[in-house]
């Protein structure tokens, strides 16, 4: 009896590794037939809900366009809500890769959500395509598994700071952003190449994350050329609101989040003239775009910022690789080689490729802010007045002596006398 | 000197939004002895649902006023119905009032989102107040003046009611001795729905007249209750001269301190708070130990 018992338990075992052992070395027609799982981590209450709902938006719309189907394989989207907090994060991104067996992940949307759980990515070996735009995650601190189409916190501000010295000419700028690393990284790009190109920054402004009243920052500015700002989320409205009903009349410049286009329908004339530098603009004139926000507008009555469009161009890198890999999935360390390896032509931010780190090579937008040129029924709009072609994260700069330069902070580089 | 002149400007302006805020909160708090923590929650939600009769509810806008007294009125009975139906059958329980209302305030904050979406709404400044008014190179917004204007209004209008009518000599009875006042025959069950109601409209009516300076967008409900709870402890519960003083000291404190300390923004901002809860904690006017 427990000799037959025990035969059973034997014949069983045996199965199960025989099972094992297929799944570990899987036919590529297998693998094919297997849906390919799509995890992402997004944000869909709270305060940091409206970049989280729009990305959600942006991968939706590109399964829809897609039939489901990458690659010749089905699609399983799996979408968590972190609750915008590290936490949160931490307990999605193991639901989704222990859970859901995801074979890649988008998002999550904010750098502290991202730094919790990077060394945990590493370690699940999942490719990992986020929106934070932590610089370190692609240059001192570099993550294998990780991969982003976005933009680092300075990458944009670079070419913002080219631009604002050498043809709007400004020659003295305050400073203001949110004092957090997001803030600190963004304006110390712009501080060194502006600085480089003959400007000087008067004043680093830096009011907190919550401020409902930044009266007490507008007080401060005085005596300049212009402001740049690098405010996120809600804050930029609130912000540019009390800049204009100050009386302030200073050109502002700022980066990708501070006229995002999802604002526009928020924004009034006190928006008027902002110069931004941004990954992606609604303005750019290919189909690939055209479709996109069409897309975006008819299916969620909304249009589409950056966050939308950027996990949208997400969709695109996990495809491209996909199919360059003929579909199979099952060696992770190779799909994210092929995810770097990618290089688009037609997506709505434009061609792009990824750098040895797997960060982005791409067009910026400058763009104004007006009347003119505006479509899909929208009174203001961002037009696009000049592009910056192929920039990648550290500008015309060299790679070593970039990185050997601490990274941009609250006080560096610091400010000149 | 401009700095200066602006920053007290500023001051004064943004301690009647509190004041707006804070005077609800403080009636509650010192009649019912619940810290509401939906506080935040109504004000945004006076907020969005001004802004969508502003924005034009089936296809015709309301002037910002009438949309604000909409706005007012309608979360003033919402008010009512917490008070009615979940807080009346906890009396005196305080954690369990806490927690309903923490709740309640991520239910509103969840609902927010779902109806209003995660963009923030621009509310456009009402008709008439979107100059300025120039003193020597200084320019300081019609708008922020006219807010002192409303809140001083409010302030006179609460200090009759409470001190110069029936009602508000119940009111009074009521947070000074609750058993007393229903020993002696006052309705106290009914005043504290009446109360909350009215909390629960001031809550929105500074949220809608809040709105062309803060605009409307999620999270606001959270930016906005720790300053309305600094005022109150400061000010002192259930004294409207109270949150008055308070409003006022809270909107000094948080303008000055943020242009000339920025890095210790909220400390200086929580510190008068602490120093009070230690040496005087019924507040700088409140009437009894909260």
């Amino acid at each position: 009896m427990s000799r037959k018992f025990s035969r059973r338990k034997f014949m069983a075992a045996t199965a199960a590794g025989a099972a094992a052992a297929t799944f570990k070395f899987p036919m590529p027609a297998i693998a094919q037939a297997a849906p390919f799982k799509l995890g992402l981590l997004t944000v869909k209450t709270g305060p940091l809900a409206q970049g989280g709902i729009q990305m959600e938006q942006g991968v939706l719309t590109y399964l829809k366009e897609k039939n489901n189907m990458m690659a010749g394989r089905k699609v399983e989207f799996f979408s968590a809500d972190t609750g915008g907090n590290p936490a949160g994060t931490k307990t999605k991104v193991q639901e989704l890769v222990e859970r859901d067996k995801v074979d890649s992940i988008l998002g999550p949307l904010a750098a502290f959500e991202l730094l919790a759980i990077t060394d945990y990515i590493a370690q699940a070996k999942v490719p990992l395509l986020s929106l934070a735009a932590a610089e370190d995650m692609t240059q001192r601190r570099p993550n294998p598994y990780f991969i982003r189409a976005s933009a680092t916190s300075a990458q944009f501000m670079h070419p913002m700071a080219d631009y604002a010295a050498k043809e709007m000419k400004l020659k003295r700028v305050i400073t203001v952003s949110e004092d957090f690393a997001f803030g600190y990284e963004q304006m110390g790009g712009f501080q060194q190449t502006f600085e480089e190109n003959g400007g000087k920054i008067l004043k680093k402004l830096w009011p907190p994350l919550v401020t409902p009243d930044y009266t007490p920052y507008l007080a401060q500015i005085a005596d300049c050329d212009g402001v740049c700002q690098g405010f996120a989320g809600s804050n930029p409205l609130r912000f540019m609101k009390q800049y204009a009903a100050a009386g302030l009349k200073f050109p502002v410049v700022t980066g990708e989040t501070g006229a995002d286009d999802a604002l526009l329908k928020s924004y009034g004339d006190e928006a008027l003239g902002i110069v931004s530098c941004v990954p992606y603009t609604m303005d750019l004139d290919t189909d690939g775009n055209k479709r996109f926000v069409e897309a975006i507008i008819k299916d969620f009555n909304t249009y589409p910022g950056q966050y939308a469009a950027l996990l949208y161009v997400n969709c695109q890198v996990v495809e491209a690789a996909l199919k360059a890999l003929n579909g199979d999935s099952s060696d992770k360390a190779k799909l994210i080689t092929a995810m770097r390896a990618v290089s688009l032509t037609d997506t709505p931010r434009g061609p792009l490729k990824f750098d040895h780190f797997g960060n982005v090579i791409g067009d910026f937008y400058i763009r104004k802010l007006g009347k003119e040129g505006a479509k899909y029924g929208l009174t203001l709009w961002n037009k696009t007045i000049k592009t910056y072609h192929n920039v990648g994260q550290f500008w015309t700069y060299d790679e070593k002596k970039f990185l050997e330069q601490p990274v941009y902070s609250r006080d560096y580089p610091p400010l000149k006398p | 000197m401009n700095f200066w002149l602006v920053l007290a400007a500023n001051s004064v302006t943004f301690g009647g939004l509190l004041f707006l805020l804070s005077a609800g909160f403080s009636l509650i708090f010192g009649l019912m002895r619940i810290p509401n923590l939906t506080h935040g929650s109504l004000f945004m939600l006076g907020a969005y649902i001004g802004v969508t009769f502003v924005a034009g509810l089936l296809g015709f806008g309301l002037n910002f006023w009438v949309a604000a007294l909409l706005a007012t009125l309608i979360v003033a009975a919402f008010g009512g119905l917490i008070e009615r139906l979940l807080l009346r059958r906890l009396p005196g329980d305080a954690l369990a009032q806490v927690l309903v209302t923490l709740g309640l305030s991520f239910m509103i904050a969840d609902f927010c989102l779902m109806v209003w979406g995660g963009d923030p709404l621009n509310v456009v400044t009402p008709a008439g107040l979107g100059g300025f008014v120039r003193v020597g190179a200084a320019a300081f917004p019609l708008y922020r003046l006219a807010i002192i204007i409303i809140a001083a209004i409010v302030a006179a209008g609460l200090w009759l009611l409470l001190d110069r009518t029936r009602l508000g000599a119940m009111i009074r009875a009521g947070v000074d001795d609750p058993d007393m006042a229903r020993v002696v025959g006052i309705p106290v069950s009914r005043l504290f729905t009446i109360v909350f109601a009215l909390g629960a409209g001031l809550a929105a009516f500074a949220g809608i007249i809040g709105g062309p300076i803060l605009s409307v967008y999620p999270g606001l409900d959270q930016d906005m209750l720790p300053l309305a709870l600094v005022v109150v402890i400061l000010g002192g519960t259930g004294s409207l001269l109270g949150s008055f003083v308070g409003s006022i000291i809270v909107g000094f404190i948080y303008n000055f301190g943020q242009a000339l300390l920025p890095e210790l923004a909220y400390f200086v901002l929580f510190l008068p708070m602490l120093l009070v809860l230690i040496l005087r904690p019924q507040g700088l006017f409140g009437r009894h130990v909260p």
